[in-house]
């Protein structure tokens, strides 16, 4: 009951955001709320957020675990392309449906292998390790499509793009199922306290007997495997793998949802669920400017104000402000420092 | 002891917090040219009170009077201004800047709008005459040891301000010469008329520097003393409100369990941290280990615990091979280890006491079976109750805690786990005297229970209170082993000093 309430007080902030972006968008765009079915397909610009959201839905939950162990995944985007790449290559060159997903999640499993043991075995800041594979796994997806965007027209592998299950598309499923799965996971196990133990003092946890070291491995592993799902649902949208572009930038997306889930870049507590919302936010964010008719070449600067906008409204400094200025008109140095001595004391 | 008009007054100052009052018409009276020292546990109000005194709180009730006149400083600048400065524990100075920079900083000397370094040494050279330091002002401060930065943040304290100096636990990370030259620039700075507030949780040193206390307890004044015709357990007993039924063994407990050992050690080492050692523990056993800082009495821990894994030797518990390759594999093995550094070795500050109350019971179960909440709840509900740590509730981030319930908190994490044998490194460092006397009963009771205990402490009485052996190490080796009636301050001072390990039984 009490648990219930925690997770919609931690979410509510990015349910008021999401409403607030949606309500915007419908002001300017009256049609924006109109769901059709079609072709035994559900239809409309909700519908179309919710799907297109999807390779970044599955990224944040990925990218919130690996940020509460207090590190980054920056090759996201790169494992995508490798992976869209390994399941494209995969099926034309005859395998079965089962074989090209299990290839093209294996490869991303191991790619977040590659980068947990660079981040646990060497002590690499995870910022400079996952840079690497940022940078070699367009390489990497290169020489698996041989230097071309690979087309195929296997029908199962297409529906996981384009497909849906009672009207529902099928990238809305994987993601709802992925995040919910996550979820459970996390909260029903002990592993997200683990991992925020982790995250907060990753040498205390250690030394109260957490397997800090394999904990850690298996977030970056669930990170690339969360790439692997996006990049076979990106391949198998435009039918083709296109090593260059699949995923390019979606990491500093997914990085975006998280923040603006509220979970902090310095680890510890965290919230798949608000980083699913602000990965919403983000898309909507992206409809929006597209529903509104604006000149194209504004999109990124109107993005860009808008999560400026976001990200402001939710910085604790901003909420924290009004209350704790007194009648006193108390200078503003001495509440930091009382703050802090309620930390502190 | 005539009445000299007093430099500092304060008068029913009050501060309330929401849900607590932090300070509750508390007076205070500081004079010219005296060492006074604020007494009190930990959340008594010291630190409210000093923060009042210097701006960083406004106080909600009373009247300060700093040379009869009323004060009322807005921040802590201000109060500099009037002549209150304050040096912290933790000096807050920047030691990537040299020492005539931190000294002048914000008025260095200027020739034509530049900073002219040569004059900011020089000026800083005068200011330090008088506090017998020979340093070079234009290294930078994080090169000389705290005991040198202490002074130094006391010399532009004092130069700044002038009239009141606090010191908030300056001794705290000094060794005994550190704390006599700190004691020497304080007696100086006395002699000169300055009127000096003393924070310390050491009585010794209250007593040898202090001309007057001033005991704070739950936020109230309990008193005000002259230092001199005032005796350690009157002093104690005012900081408690309660009589400390505490008398000190003259010599280590005889009632040592026997029968076989619970926990064997041989040829335990590993090289560069700390010599083999061989080391038998009984149940219901206490083992202290005693030695100077560096001598290997955290290394050893360490090794036991598997942080740094030993490289010779091995571990034994009734006939059967212990491995300890990993923190992971000693709690497994049923040890569990409270560090010496609370802060960063073992707190998660941003997690709930009862977090980190289950943290460690949870890793040894797995993540797969995760402990209930209802019996995470109850858990964290008994050992609040039976550790008495002092919080509104369960739910609250750990990291809020004062430094004796943190260290409660660490304890309960590893009591929950129900361990054989416990490492305590420093269990009572930098803790008040009520959650002191608190954690020794309980190390009694523990060993009276039949678990086996290895504790590390600097506090040689304390050692020879609960230890039923002792360990003595010295330069990342064993040097001595005491037994029952053999172990009493002497013989361990004796040992540790000793040049020669000579004869001493294994």
């Amino acid at each position: 009951m009490s648990r219930t309430r925690e997770f919609l007080r931690r979410i509510l902030p990015q349910l008021v955001t999401l409403a607030a972006v949606l309500g915007l968008i419908a002001a300017v765009y009256p049609g924006f709320f109109e769901v059709s079915m079609a072709n035994g397909r559900l239809y409309g610009s909700l519908i179309d957020i919710l799907n297109r959201g999807a390779p970044v839905a599955l990224l944040a939950i990925g990218m919130t675990l690996v940020i509460a162990t207090r590190g980054i995944d920056l090759s996201v985007g790169a494992i995508m392309a490798i992976c869209g790449a390994v399941a494209a290559a995969a099926i034309t060159s005859g395998l079965g449906l089962a074989a090209a997903l299990g290839l093209a999640l294996a490869a991303g499993l191991a790619c977040g292998l590659w980068n947990g043991l660079l981040v646990v075995l060497f002590g690499i800041q995870p910022i400079v390790a996952t840079l690497i594979l940022m940078v070699a796994g367009r390489g990497i997806a290169q020489l698996v499509t041989e230097g071309a965007i690979l087309t195929f027209t296997h029908e199962g592998l297409i529906f996981l793009g384009s497909g849906a299950v009672f009207g529902v598309p099928t990238p809305v499923l994987i993601w709802f199922a992925a995040g919910a799965l996550a979820l459970l996971v996390v909260r029903r196990t002990a592993l997200g306290m683990l991992i925020e133990a982790v995250g907060i003092n990753r040498r205390a946890g250690a030394l109260a007997g957490v397997g800090a070291g394999a904990l850690i491995v298996a977030v970056y592993m669930v990170s690339g495997l969360c790439a692997g799902m996006a990049g076979v649902i990106a391949a198998a949208d435009i039918r083709g793998a296109d090593a260059n572009n699949a995923g390019l930038w979606l990491e500093l997306d997914a990085i975006l949802a998280v923040v603006i889930g509220g979970t902090s870049l310095l680890g510890g507590r965290f919230s798949i669920a608000a980083s699913l919302i602000g990965a919403m936010i983000i898309q909507s964010v992206n409809t929006g400017i597209l529903l509104s008719g604006f000149p194209p070449e504004f999109n990124l600067i109107i993005k860009a104000a808008i999560i400026i906008v976001i990200l402001v409204l939710q910085s604790p400094r901003l909420r924290a402000g009004p209350r704790l200025r007194r009648p006193g008109g108390r200078v503003r140095g001495a509440s930091a420092a009382e703050k802090k001595e309620r930390v502190t004391s | 002891m005539e009445d000299r008009e007093p430099l500092l007054r304060a008068q029913g100052v009050t501060k309330a917090f929401p849900g607590a009052l932090a300070l509750d018409g508390v007076d205070f009276t500081l004079r010219r040219g005296e060492v006074h020292a604020l007494l009190g546990e930990n959340g008594a109000g010291k630190s409210t009170l000093v923060k009042c005194l210097t701006g960083a709180y406004r106080r909600d009730g009373g009247d300060i009077l700093l040379d009869g006149r009323p004060i009322d400083p807005r921040d802590t600048q201000a109060a500099q201004e009037l002549g209150i400065g304050t040096v912290y524990q933790e000096v807050n100075l920047l030691e990537n800047l040299t020492v005539a920079e931190n000294l002048l900083l914000g008025r260095q000397p200027r020739r034509m709008g530049l900073v002219s370094p040569g004059a900011t040494r020089a000026a800083a050279r005068e200011m330090l005459a008088g506090y017998g330091l020979d340093i070079d002002v234009g290294r930078t401060l994080g090169s000389y040891p705290v005991a040198i930065r202490q002074v130094v943040a006391i010399a532009r304290a004092v130069s700044l301000s002038g009239k009141v100096l606090i010191l908030d636990e300056p001794t705290a990370s000094l060794d005994a010469r550190e704390v006599e030259m700190l004691f020497g620039v304080i007696e100086g700075l006395r002699a000169r008329g300055l009127g000096i507030v003393f924070i310390s949780h050491f009585l010794d040193q209250v007593f040898r520097i202090c001309d007057r206390v001033t005991v704070l307890r739950n936020g109230r004044l309990v008193g005000a003393r002259d230092t001199r015709g005032l005796d350690r357990v009157g002093l104690v007993n005012m900081m408690l409100g309660r009589e400390l039924s505490e008398e000190t063994r003259a010599h280590g407990r005889t009632d040592g369990p026997q029968g076989a050992p619970a926990l064997t050690f041989r040829g335990f080492g590993r090289a560069g941290r700390i010599a083999p050692v061989d080391l038998e523990i009984r149940r219901g056993e206490v083992v202290g280990v005693a030695g100077l800082l560096g001598s290997g009495r955290t290394e050893l821990a360490e090794t036991i615990f598997g942080v740094t894994p030993h490289d010779s030797g091995a571990a034994e518990a009734g006939g059967s091979r212990l491995s300890l390759a990993s923190p992971r594999a000693a709690v497994a093995a049923g040890f569990g280890f409270c560090p010496e550094d609370r802060k960063t070795d073992a707190l998660v500050g941003d997690l709930t006491i009862r977090e980190n109350i289950v943290l460690a019971l949870q890793a040894r179960r797995g993540w797969a079976r995760p402990v209930p909440r209802r019996e995470q709840a109850a858990l964290a509900e008994e050992y609040i109750a039976r550790l008495d740590i002092r919080t509104t509730d369960a739910e609250k981030p750990a990291g809020q805690l004062s430094g004796g319930n943190q260290q409660k908190v660490i304890l309960a994490r590893w009591l929950a786990t129900n361990p054989r044998f416990l490492i305590l490194d420093e269990p009572t460092r930098g803790i008040d005297v009520g959650a002191h006397a608190e954690i020794i009963r309980l190390i009694e009771e523990l060993c009276a229970a039949g678990m086996s205990l290895l504790v590390i402490s600097s506090e040689l009485d304390e050692l020879v209170s609960y230890s039923h052996r002792v360990m003595v190490l010295r330069d990342r080796a064993q040097v001595a082993a005491l037994e029952g009636a053999g172990i009493t301050v002497e013989s361990i001072v004796s040992a540790i000093a000793a040049p020669e390990p000579e004869g001493a039984p294994a």
